[in-house]
């Protein structure tokens, strides 16, 4: 259930992943023409402070987005309801927001493995 | 539960969204995980970008190329409905949203062959 | 052909105190017959217990709303022949309320809701004041004389699919409601209003799937009214508008 915050949220995020994820695509597209390896993902992305920006921005609005789409989900299909559902949503928020991260760093960080 | 006033084209958006986001909900975790591999583990990565290259996960990616554009052509949609001046060309519109979704993941899938 | 009458095949409702079943009649069929005319003829010639509502039978006042064959219609309004499935109707209470008895729902929490949205008139003048010089034309008006035909049927909260599953949601018609009075500028509980609307059961909870416009006998459009809920909400965060 959504009050006017949690839907503009929703929605903001929403309009700032259209055009991310449009670039995301025509990236991906171009990416996977003729095969695509570790090495020539990262000798384009690392120590990239603009894929850090984009790709950053990405996991934010979509960790948003997915935790106040899910909480909708959980309340209307299961009927998770007050602490427990806001619970739920900081945790979906958490772990797209921690993987996400992680992966963006792993992408962007110059400097190869731990 | 109740179907015939569920058989409209607007009620199958709604339910198509809903789905959509579902599985792009359930697969990001998992790509996200993928690639923080390139930071631990990036043979393991490489092997799985090359098992990439099998007909069978282009097609998996065809499919989450579509929930995607879906859910996004479909968002868009329910955001022009919301905020610009209503017109009653729903339909039309919902029709419009998920032939380009087919248009994307097309083209993805054809860029990829 | 006076031998070979036809019969229907109509499952109706029966519920009091607690759990309900379908019983089934062989209702005789008749030309331009309507659902409503099967009821009456069901509780007049066969079962006199069974209880449900009507008024005006000529498609004006909304009492007679039911759910047929799954979807919510005035029944005065609905031909058998129309939505007959061969010759099988089933005849249920509208959805989402709770049933007094039979085919009889009660319409409180709907009128509750109402009055929660805020779809009351607040007057900002007297009448030592002129009247509010409202042109037809004015962009505003038209706009609330879109919403304005409500007569609280109830349809289109039978037919949201949101109502169901949030007992929250305040639901199409009174949020429908609600935003002709955000149109009325004679109105002055505007700021009031928007808050009401943007509750845990308020107008953002509506997912668009449009069951109420589908369903609306008055063809009104609920889900338009909502999204005009949803700028005006949206505008109040930024101080853009009244």
């Amino acid at each position: 259930m959504l009050t006017l915050r949690l839907y503009m949220a929703q929605r903001l995020s929403a309009l700032i992943m259209a055009p991310l994820t449009l670039g995301h695509l025509a990236v991906m597209i171009y990416a996977v023409q003729g095969g695509v390896s570790v090495a020539e993902i990262l000798e384009r992305t690392q120590g990239s402070l603009a894929w850090f920006l984009f790709y950053g921005s990405f996991v934010v609005a979509v960790a948003v987005h997915a935790a106040i789409g899910l909480r909708v989900i959980m309340f209307e299909l299961c009927g998770l309801k007050g602490v427990m559902l806001t619970l739920f949503g900081w945790l979906v928020f958490a772990i797209l927001l921690g993987l996400g991260g992680r992966a963006v760093w792993a992408v962007t960080f110059v400097g190869g493995g731990l | 539960m109740i179907r015939p006033h569920r058989t409209h084209a607007l009620w199958f958006a709604f339910m198509l969204h809903r789905v959509s986001g579902i599985g792009l909900a359930l697969f990001l975790p998992v790509h996200f995980y993928m690639l923080a591999l390139a930071l631990t583990d990036p043979q393991q990565l490489d092997g799985f970008l090359k098992f990439t290259d099998l007909l069978l996960v282009k097609c998996a990616e065809f499919g989450l190329v579509f929930l995607l554009a879906v859910h996004m052509f479909g968002g868009l949609r329910l955001m022009a409905l919301e905020f610009l001046p209503w017109t009653p060309r729903q339909k039309t519109y919902a029709a419009t949203a998920v032939a380009l979704a087919f248009f994307v993941s097309t083209s993805f899938f054809l860029q990829a062959l | 052909m006076r031998g070979s009458e036809e019969f229907l095949d109509v499952s109706i409702w029966r519920q009091q105190d607690g759990d309900g079943h379908f019983e089934t009649f062989q209702v005789p069929r008749r030309d331009n017959q309507t659902i409503l005319d099967v009821v009456v003829w069901v509780q007049q010639q066969a079962d006199p217990t069974l209880s449900y509502r009507y008024a005006c039978r000529v498609g004006m006042c909304g009492s007679c709303a039911m759910m047929v064959n799954g979807a919510p219609r005035w029944t005065c309004r609905t031909h058998v022949q129309k939505v007959a499935k061969g010759n099988r109707v089933e005849i249920a209470p509208l959805r989402n309320l709770p049933v007094i008895k039979d085919l009889a729902v009660d319409m409180d929490p709907f009128f509750d809701k109402w009055v929660a949205a805020d779809a009351v008139f607040e007057p900002s003048q007297t009448r030592n004041d002129p009247m509010a010089p409202i042109t037809p034309d004015d962009p505003m008006r038209i706009a609330a004389s879109e919403a304005i035909e409500c007569i609280n049927c109830g349809i289109c909260y039978a037919a949201c699919d949101v109502v169901a599953s949030n007992p929250d949601y305040l639901g199409p018609a009174a949020l429908n409601r609600a935003w002709s009075l955000v149109n009325d500028s004679r109105d002055a509980g505007q700021e009031a209003r928007l808050d009401a609307v943007s509750q845990g059961g308020g107008c953002h909870n509506c997912h668009a799937q449009q069951g109420c416009v589908r369903h609306c006998p008055n063809e009104l459009n609920p889900t338009a009214s909502i999204s005009g809920l949803k700028r005006a909400t949206a505008k109040s965060i930024f101080g853009w508008g009244a």
